[in-house]
């Protein structure tokens, strides 16, 4: 579904600032697959998460979503294939807007944009049965500005709007590490649930370990820009934190990992 | 006192003109969130295209349409150059409008003046409106339905109803997603450079139709006839904020009360007329009036707080996870 060949991203080249965040990264996901992503900051989480979604253009290789090379389209071109949540939750939404306007943008998500009614009456009621699947009391508040709704209310209504067309790939970046741990739990809870009820292909990356190997049928751990890590299967499901840990020190030949790892 | 009352209906009329312009200043400002300086220019632009229109003998009509799109033209310019060529958008207005005073003056034949010879009397018939209308229609020298309030207030009518239609459409709703949120609207697989473009266009389109209806209005298209236009549409925006925000929720209610807000701004700058000011105080007194605006409203959100009740706590923002 996706394959992304041998891509590099250096920012500030040049400069004193330069930072190389992706070398050399291959990595081929199969329709169906539910990938978490982890490793300490700067270790090239989100570019990778962002290379993929198009923010800006990779230096070098290719990109290419179920058959199609993406690698030179534009950010809004792409989104066609793909469904994101940010880590940031004020990102995934529209603050002045309403709760079904924003679910309607969601709804024409990679469709030509038209002078017909951005929102229609049969939606409305489609999107309402949505709602309920969050279990947040938002479908009976659909004409509330998302500006009143809180963080974990707005993440989980930005995961529902990346799902709401069922998208080639969902890319989530940490979509639960802004929210308290209740929430967060209760997100990631319906994260699991959409994705398994529509197969989703999907990219989560996560700054718990634990979360990482309990979600998801593969992890990959990423290091200095570099793949170091990559587990499926039963392999995966019978990992545990302090396997992952050595696992790690043995690849990235330190011990660091203890610091920038366990953190979380 | 009579002389304020007797201007009045004069400066309703001038109200709801300007109100065209401060509903484009609207789309720029509070929808695509950019402040677009573009409007200075493309004003005049507006007023220099029809008069030299329609003193060349071209329909109205004609004449109004080609100064609407000579100002859609001008919002392309700064859409392209603040989306493509990567100029912030305030810069982007300004190279636009520095670069139409040029073009304005040249469209006027490199006068800065050209006036519509209203002493003729088909030719002054010809025209939407003119100030001379205020008293013709009152004395029933011309039918009540040529009074510029009436004429002008109709245009601001349909032109509210289609911006109303508008933004409620698909695209419509896009633009308003890429002010709201770029970065969503982009994930979204909104165009928002797409967007910015169309609303910079829209936007200079209705400011270039005020600037052809105050040409008409004055019979004359003067070279500086927008200087100061951005600062009289956010005047209108924050009068209209300030005055109706708490009951006009509806988006087209919000519109009208930008159209009212430039009315009584223009009631404003008549009654302090009245009071023997020097007319040409009155630019430093918009500027003044408009940063006291523009900063109280910062000052508002920053320094006020709702007032604190220990026992609201947990009531905010949702029950399980606020």
């Amino acid at each position: 579904m996706l394959e992304v060949k041998h891509i590099y991203k250096t920012f500030n080249p040049g400069t004193i600032n330069e930072k190389t965040a992706l070398r050399d990264v291959s990595l081929r996901l199969e329709e169906g697959e539910f990938v978490t992503v982890i490793g300490g900051n700067g270790a090239g989480k989100s570019t990778l998460l962002n290379a993929v979604a198009g923010t800006w253009p990779v230096d070098a290789g290719s990109i290419s979503i179920d058959g199609v090379d993406v690698t030179g389209m534009s950010e809004h071109k792409r989104a066609k294939y793909i469904g994101r949540v940010f880590q940031d939750p004020m990102m995934g939404t529209a603050a002045s807007m309403q709760i079904e306007e924003n679910l309607a943008l969601a709804a024409r998500r990679g469709k030509r944009r038209t002078l017909r009614p951005g929102i229609t009456r049969a939606e409305r009621e489609g999107y309402v049965e949505r709602l309920k699947i969050l279990d947040l009391g938002l479908e009976d508040r659909l004409t509330a500005r998302v500006g009143l709704l809180s963080g974990g209310q707005r993440q989980a209504l930005t995961l529902l709007m990346a799902t709401l067309i069922k998208p080639k790939l969902l890319l989530l970046d940490e979509h639960t590490a802004a929210l308290d741990p209740k929430t967060a739990a209760k997100v990631l809870d319906a994260t699991e649930r959409i994705i398994a009820k529509d197969n989703l292909t999907t990219l989560m990356i996560t700054h718990n370990m634990k979360d990482a190997i309990a979600h998801g049928n593969r992890l990959i751990m990423l290091y200095e820009g570099r793949i170091v890590i990559d587990v499926a299967g039963e392999e995966k499901k019978n990992l545990t934190v302090e396997q992952l840990l050595s696992l790690f020190s043995k690849v990235s030949g330190s011990d660091e990992a203890d610091d920038t790892l366990l953190l979380s | 006192m009579m002389g304020f009352i007797s201007a009045l209906p004069g400066a309703i009329s001038q109200g709801l003109i300007w109100g065209i312009m401060a509903i484009g200043v609207y789309i720029t400002f509070k929808i695509l969130d950019i402040a677009d300086l573009t409007v200075d220019g493309s004003f005049c632009t507006g007023g220099a295209v029809f008069v030299v229109l329609f003193t060349g003998g071209h329909n109205v009509w004609v004449a109004l349409v080609a100064a609407i799109l000579a100002g859609m033209l001008a919002g392309l310019v700064t859409g392209v150059l603040h989306t493509l060529c990567g100029i912030p958008a305030i810069l982007a207005g300004i190279l636009t409008q520095l670069g139409l005073w040029s073009v304005n003056i040249a469209i006027m034949g490199m006068k800065a003046t050209v006036a519509i010879n209203v002493t003729t009397p088909e030719l002054l018939d010809k025209l939407l409106v003119s100030l001379r209308f205020v008293r013709d229609a009152v004395t029933g020298v011309r039918p009540f339905y040529r009074h510029p309030i009436i004429v002008v207030g109709l245009f601001t009518v349909v032109l509210i109803a289609l911006l109303y239609w508008f933004f409620g459409t698909e695209q419509g709703s896009a633009l308003r997603a890429t002010g709201s949120n770029h970065n969503m609207a982009r994930a979204q697989g909104i165009n928002t450079n797409y967007s910015i473009v169309l609303g910079l266009i829209i936007s200079n389109g209705l400011v270039a139709l005020s600037g052809c209806l105050l040409a008409q209005y004055n019979s004359a298209c003067e070279i500086n006839m927008g200087r100061g236009a951005i600062v009289i549409g956010l005047a209108a925006v924050i009068i209209g904020e300030v005055l109706f925000s708490k009951i006009f929720h509806n988006f087209a209610l919000k519109l009208l009360s930008v159209a009212l807000g430039a009315i009584i701004y223009y009631i404003v700058l008549q009654a302090v007329l009245a009071t023997g000011l020097n007319a040409n105080y009155l630019k430093l007194l918009s500027a003044v009036v408009v940063a006291i605006f523009l900063a109280a409203s910062y000052w508002k959100s920053k320094y006020t707080r709702k007032k604190f009740r220990p026992s609201d706590i947990g009531k905010i923002g949702g029950e399980s996870d606020a």
